[in-house]
């Protein structure tokens, strides 16, 4: 008992003493006379935790929403006000942070860096569209993606763009998708955020490139339809996936297909297939050569991607402050002079050792090389499987969405004759 | 009935293709759901790691910057030659604009007893250039330092200060001790 009480008081010691330690200033605060009361420093609180969780009750609620009234009630004009619904809520009024395309690099980052804590809204807001997707289509991007709605809403006169252009063009959300895994699996940064054109138009604030770049997508949108959402957005890669084995998708005809081609040109999208035509399919002998030779080329994409990639590992890795900071200082030591470089300046003076930082900027790099390869290899999957595509015909007989393609947006049904 | 069996043999393939992709979404969400955290994190800046470059006046997606000046009165010296409020070369110790560090007047300087001056921060006028955190920090007792106001923080997903951040000062802490306001937090990053 009596030790108890010895350690305690010489605890009690200790404590008042190193507190009179950090209390030690240059100029001790004075002691005022006259009633003096000092005013506290002013720190508002951030958005309450409930408020979080409303977001994702919301995006659940738009979700419901949007597939309901694609399949079941099949209403464009319930669409389109869905749609402005959540470029108010999820754009204006969140300003564009939360949303489920930048969760992407939180799911990656999460995945790879055991230290980073994903919260549970992001991973939710990760989930929902992607299951909403595999059971109902991309209503999605019909219903609660506000990027999605900003241009779908100044989407003026539609071109049709040429099959090879859209193929072609269709290959670089999967590059997009590829770059923003690796750069967020190794920590390096969120390049989806950064480069996100239309942020900046919601929170009507941002850099000036980033809002020439906004300007044009928007001006752009107007003839060729959701261009960020077609060529760009590296979540789509993810819902056409998905969309294109959902159990439910929107249908342009409620009933049967009456091959009446009033649909045809109703897509701005390009995302309705037609029948097939019966000369085009009978011309297979050649085709089936074809198929093969492509088929056999696969692993030689998938080679020739992997080994460009691991080539390229070393520049790609320069968008990683460490790698570049090391780099910078190795290969021009003279920097170490140059007072107007605030990242030198700063790591001089944080007093860490240079071999240090060489020996994480080393750990990066190895991580750089392994993702690189990996990257490259997936991205020459993709390109062998987009020119097997090309050879692949499949019959059809009706006027059809693209699964994978179509948006849900209920444009087309509009357009059918055919009643219940 | 060649037709019904090759149906049924592409929707066979469809759902089993579907079962597929959702455990794949599962694996995901329950690998990611072993980090998962319901607690809310913000960005917030270490004063004691910051390094007054100035960066978060010109790196927040919001102007003006999200990261502003806060006093902690605590450690004020209440100085009337005050290292954060006059500029260095100051002509004369005046509160003529010319004398004032601040480049928005943002410091508000009140007398309270001789030799004694108090100091606010005028929220609204502060830019986050951390040029009276500098002064404050080399000739005084660093009682004005850089905090992130959450009022006005979007809480983006990746910091765009932490990311041009030279000393690495900015990270996610805790929304419930959403502040590292200088005094009750000290160097060791202990509250």
């Amino acid at each position: 008992m009596k030790n108890c009480i010895k350690i305690s008081l010489i605890f009690i010691f200790l404590l008042f003493s190193l507190a009179g330690m950090t209390q030690q200033q240059r100029f001790p605060k004075p002691e005022f006379g006259n009633g003096y009361s000092q005013p506290t420093p002013i720190t508002p609180e951030p958005r309450a935790l409930a408020l979080e969780y409303t977001d994702v009750v919301v995006l659940l609620v738009v979700l419901s929403l949007a597939s309901w009234m694609a399949i079941r009630k099949r209403s464009r004009r319930g669409l389109l006000w869905l749609s402005v619904f959540s470029l108010i809520y999820f754009g204006f009024y969140r300003n564009g942070c939360i949303c489920s395309v930048g969760s992407v690099q939180n799911v990656a980052l999460t995945l790879f860096d055991p230290g980073y804590a994903i919260s549970i809204t992001t991973l939710l807001f990760f989930l929902l569209p992607l299951v909403f997707t595999l059971y109902f289509g991309r209503t999605f991007c019909a219903g609660a993606c506000p990027l999605g709605a900003m241009q779908d809403l100044l989407i003026i006169k539609p071109i049709s763009l040429p099959e090879w252009l859209r193929k072609t063009l269709g290959i670089i959300p999967y590059l997009y998708l590829t770059l923003a895994v690796l750069f967020a699996a190794t920590g390096t940064d969120f390049i989806i955020c950064r480069y996100d054109p239309f942020v900046g138009i919601f929170r009507m604030d941002a850099e000036f490139h980033m809002v020439i770049l906004g300007i044009a997508f928007l001006l752009m949108g107007m003839f060729v339809a959701r261009a960020y959402c077609r060529f760009l957005c590296p979540y789509g890669v993810i819902l056409s996936w998905m969309s294109r084995f959902s159990k439910w998708h929107l249908s342009i005809t409620p009933v049967a297909c009456i091959q009446c081609k009033l649909c045809s040109d109703s897509c701005p999208f390009d995302a309705i297939d037609y029948p097939t035509d019966e000369k085009q399919s009978k011309s297979t002998k050649w085709g089936v050569n074809r198929f093969l030779v492509y088929a056999i080329l696969i692993p030689l994409w998938i080679f020739i991607g992997g080994f460009a990639g691991s080539r390229a590992h070393t520049w790609i890795s320069k968008a990683n402050p460490t790698v570049y900071l090391a780099e910078l200082l190795v290969s021009n030591p003279e920097v170490r002079n140059d007072q107007k470089n605030l990242d030198v300046q700063a790591f001089l003076s944080s007093g860490k050792p240079l071999e240090t930082l060489v020996k994480e900027a080393t750990v990066i790099r190895r991580k750089f090389y392994t993702g690189s390869w990996i990257a490259g290899g997936f991205m020459g999957l993709v390109i062998g499987m987009t020119l097997l595509s090309q050879v692949v015909y499949r019959k059809k007989a009706d006027y059809q969405p693209h699964k994978g393609n179509c948006y849900s947006c209920g444009r087309c049904m509009n357009f059918c004759p055919v009643k219940k | 009935m060649e037709n019904n069996h090759k149906k049924s043999r592409r929707d066979f393939i469809r759902s089993g293709t579907r079962l597929s992709l959702l455990i794949t979404l599962g694996a995901v969400g329950g690998l990611a759901a072993k980090h998962v955290t319901a607690e809310k994190y913000v960005w917030q800046i270490d004063p004691f790691k910051c390094t007054q470059c100035g960066r978060c006046a010109t790196s927040c997606v919001m102007t003006p910057s999200a990261a502003k000046c806060i006093h902690a009165y605590d450690l004020c010296g209440y100085c009337d030659l005050c290292g954060g409020y006059l500029k260095p070369d100051a002509n004369q110790l005046s509160t003529a604009a010319e004398n004032q560090l601040c480049p928005t007047a943002a410091i508000q300087r009140k007398y309270i007893e001789e030799p004694y001056f108090e100091y606010v921060i005028n929220e609204d006028l502060c830019i986050g250039c951390a040029k009276c955190v500098k002064g404050c920090t080399s000739f005084g007792n660093g009682s004005l330092h850089l905090q992130i106001i959450h009022r006005i923080c979007l809480n983006c997903n990746e910091c765009s200060i932490a990311r041009l951040c030279p000393s690495q000062a900015i990270s996610r802490v805790k929304a419930s001790k959403s502040y590292n306001v200088k005094g009750s937090f000290t160097k060791d990053g202990k509250v």
